[in-house]
């Protein structure tokens, strides 16, 4: 902590010796970051910002971008989204952002990447899923710094296909909203095409936040599917997971579920073995290749020293964002001579941009939609830890399961071949200590 | 469909209808003896809920057995219930009871918002759930189909005593009497020697204290998040509303109604599932505007 403080004393110092360097740059690089501070979504939100501060921190201390220190301002996407808008607005106006990350939802995103173009301002869209953004629209300020849910979608059906090939009948449980009917849509398109002949025996869209499953888990009881897929998230997806287990429903189907990587240490000894999950891309802190490594130790050790758990997938996508956005300045400031870039200038820098996460490599394409690997795989307990953990897991690289560019989802979904499920470029590891 | 998927479907709407019920009951009774709206109601229910969880989960943490969460559970009720109920009570509503209604409402709302801020001060904002006590009650078989004895039997059995409870405590006590007293006349119960002040302050304690008991036995079922208290306001004024605000066995038809409906929505039309506690508010209200169970002549309570 003081070492950083003397780095960042040391870099401050430094920049008031070069004036001739400083005249052109700004005193500090004003982030505004969207995230959620309030209502259900702060379950991602508040570990985003968790990371984000520790993040910047430790780049600050190494210096900044550019030699300029970062400062970030944050904006409460529970707010509702008018209030959003509005703080974003006066977020990038009145306080001088010249960069925004925004946001978490879908629906934030949407409607975020008109006002960044009408602003000028370079949005990050650090966590939203939508694949609808950069295949329906053009956005000249906006750029994903990690998959859409089609990569998320796509992978997912492909380890289920591998995992359990024979499977007949298949019943959905997903939360009413835009996520949760958009992610079944690209589901149930590619199941089409990889094996139409099997059954959808119910398609479950409880309320948004419902404290109750009990009805839909007595149906799902008495249909008996072969695999149950739900794409909940956060306190929806424990309360189902618990009242399903304490009825033993989870032992009855195999349960798909996609987002559970961020629910895996608060489901404790809930969650059984043979669950199949994913955490929307390639991050994990137990990732096979990665989890070894210095930043990912460190990353790890820092974030659950300050928050009292092991990091869930906001926080690397966060870590994606600000590590892409360092990259992008370095990139721009690189053509520029060293120069403070502009804004358009950084932008520009994104397009092909290749940087390292903490758990792989993302490269963002020429419509600014970001290619990252996706990692799956089944729980199982083991006695390291009180709570279950990847095992019989599958990296499927983000250029094989992401939609071509030009090409919607919806449509690459429905004529995917089934070849895919057993390309060679997917990697498999166990669990290992 | 095969009729006996009618009985589970039933079986599933009654607990969850009983939870509603002790929430909305709550919320009736306060405005029928008080006559105020009170949305901070929901956050009564929250708080009750997260300090269960808390409870239980330092309990089970301590070693000590699940079952001393029911015990635990109406202590917590009973605390919230006097300790932010009588503090709400004491300190703003009995200001304001003159005041128009749209302040009122406007009160109790802000009183929501606060405590649902500082339910994130104090307990976060990542879910937590204590299923300890749901667990620990184990599971019985109804045609093929397991259920948790804690959600069949015990929520049900809670609900079932409170409504007959409150019914004696009305009609049989001194004291519920008095309440029945201020409801109709408040100007005479006072002049028959009746304490006005106190009735109400006990009253909205009682209120504060049932939706606290929901929450602590949602507590075992469900996951507890920010917002949740919203959740619940919003399906227990539905309830208040269809019932007739003011009538305790009618909030728990209307509970029942609206548990049952929703369950049955989940088997034959899964996309009216949002959809039915209104629709059942909205049906009832056409046909009978003052609520189910209101006619002229009756008590309020």
């Amino acid at each position: 902590m003081v070492r950083m403080k003397w780095a960042a004393a040391l870099a401050a110092a430094a920049m008031l010796g070069a004036p001739a360097l400083a005249q052109d740059k700004p005193k500090e690089l004003v982030v505004g970051i969207a995230t959620f501070l309030s209502g259900p979504a702060s379950v991602f939100g508040v570990p985003g910002k968790n990371a984000a501060d520790l993040l910047i921190e430790e780049l600050n201390a190494k210096g900044g971008v550019l030699g300029v220190p970062v400062k970030p301002v944050y904006v409460d996407e529970g707010a509702g989204t008018n209030q959003l808008l509005s703080e974003y607005r006066r977020v990038a106006q009145e306080q001088g952002a010249q960069v925004m990350f925004g946001a978490i939802s879908s629906g934030s995103c949407n409607a975020l990447a008109p006002v960044a173009e009408d602003l000028k301002v370079v949005n990050v869209m650090w966590d939203c899923g939508t694949q609808t953004i950069f295949e329906e629209g053009k956005w000249k300020y906006s750029v994903r710094t990690q998959a859409h849910a089609g990569a998320e979608m796509m992978s997912t059906l492909l380890y289920l296909m591998k995992a359990k090939p024979d499977f007949k009948t298949i019943a959905v449980v997903n939360q009413d909203y835009a996520w949760g009917r958009e992610s079944w849509a690209l589901f149930q398109a590619g199941l089409k095409a990889l094996k139409p002949d099997v059954k959808v025996v119910a398609e479950l869209f409880p309320k948004f936040g419902a404290p109750d499953f009990s009805t839909e888990i007595t149906r799902l009881s008495a249909l008996r599917p072969d695999v149950v897929l739900s794409t909940s998230w956060g306190g929806d997806l424990d309360t189902f997971v618990q009242q399903a287990a304490a009825r033993g429903l989870l032992k009855q189907s195999t349960f798909v579920l996609p987002l559970a990587e961020s629910s895996l240490e608060r489901l404790g000894n809930v969650l059984p073995e043979g669950v199949i999950i994913g955490g929307r891309g390639d991050h994990y802190w137990l990732h096979p290749k990665h989890k070894n490594s210095p930043e990912m130790l460190s990353f790890v050790k820092k974030y659950k020293d300050k928050t009292g758990v092991y990091p869930i997938y906001p926080t690397f996508h966060m870590a994606q964002a600000v590590i892409g956005l360092a990259k992008a300045y370095e990139k721009a400031g690189q053509a520029t001579g060293g120069k403070w870039p502009s804004k358009e200038q950084v932008i520009a820098a994104f397009e092909g941009l290749e940087f390292k996460s903490l758990t792989g490599t993302i490269s963002i394409r020429s419509d600014h939609q970001g290619l990252e690997d996706q990692l799956l795989g089944t729980t199982k307990r083991v006695p390291d830890y009180p709570f279950a953990v990847y095992d019989k897991m599958a990296l499927y690289p983000g250029k094989l399961v992401t939609t071509p560019l030009g090409e919607k989802s919806l449509e690459w979904f429905a004529k995917v071949k089934p070849e895919l499920v057993t390309d060679t470029s997917i990697e498999t590891f166990d669990y290992a200590k | 469909m095969p009729p006996e998927m009618l009985l589970l479907a039933a079986l599933d709407g009654l607990a969850y209808g009983s939870l509603i019920f002790l929430v909305a009951v709550g919320l009736s009774l306060i405005f029928g003896v008080l006559g105020v709206l009170n949305v901070a109601h929901g956050s009564f229910y929250a708080i009750g809920a997260y300090v269960a969880a808390a409870g239980v989960l330092a309990l089970t943490g301590m070693g000590l057995p699940p079952w001393l969460a029911f015990p635990f559970f109406i202590v917590a009720a009973v605390l919230v219930g006097v300790i932010v109920g009588g503090l709400v009570e004491t300190l703003l509503l009995r200001r304001i009871y003159g005041k128009e209604e749209v302040l009122q409402l406007l009160v109790t709302f802000a009183v929501f918002m606060i405590l649902e801020d500082a339910q994130k001060v104090v307990f976060g904002v990542q879910p937590y759930f204590a299923n300890a006590p749901m667990n620990w009650l184990g599971t019985i078989e109804v045609f093929g189909i397991f259920y948790t004895q804690y959600q069949l039997i015990l929520i049900p059995t809670v609900a079932l005593l409170v409504l007959v409870g409150l019914r004696l405590f009305l009609r049989r006590t001194a004291f519920g009497r008095a309440i029945v007293a201020v409801t109709q006349d408040r100007d005479a119960a006072t002049a028959m020697g009746i304490d006005a002040t106190r009735v109400y302050l006990i009253t909205f304690i009682i209120g504060a204290s049932l939706a606290a008991l929901g929450g602590a036995l949602s507590s075992a079922t469900t996951s507890l998040t920010p917002g949740i208290g919203s959740g619940m306001i919003v399906l227990s004024f539905a309830v208040a509303a269809t019932a007739g605000l003011g009538r305790i066995e009618g909030a728990a038809v209307a509970a029942l109604l609206i548990g049952l409906g929703r369950s049955v929505a989940v088997y034959f039309a899964p996309e009216f599932d949002v959809l039915i506690p209104y629709l059942i508010m909205v049906a009832v209200l056409l046909i009978k505007p003052e609520g189910l169970f209101t006619t002229v002549q009756t008590r309020k309570v």
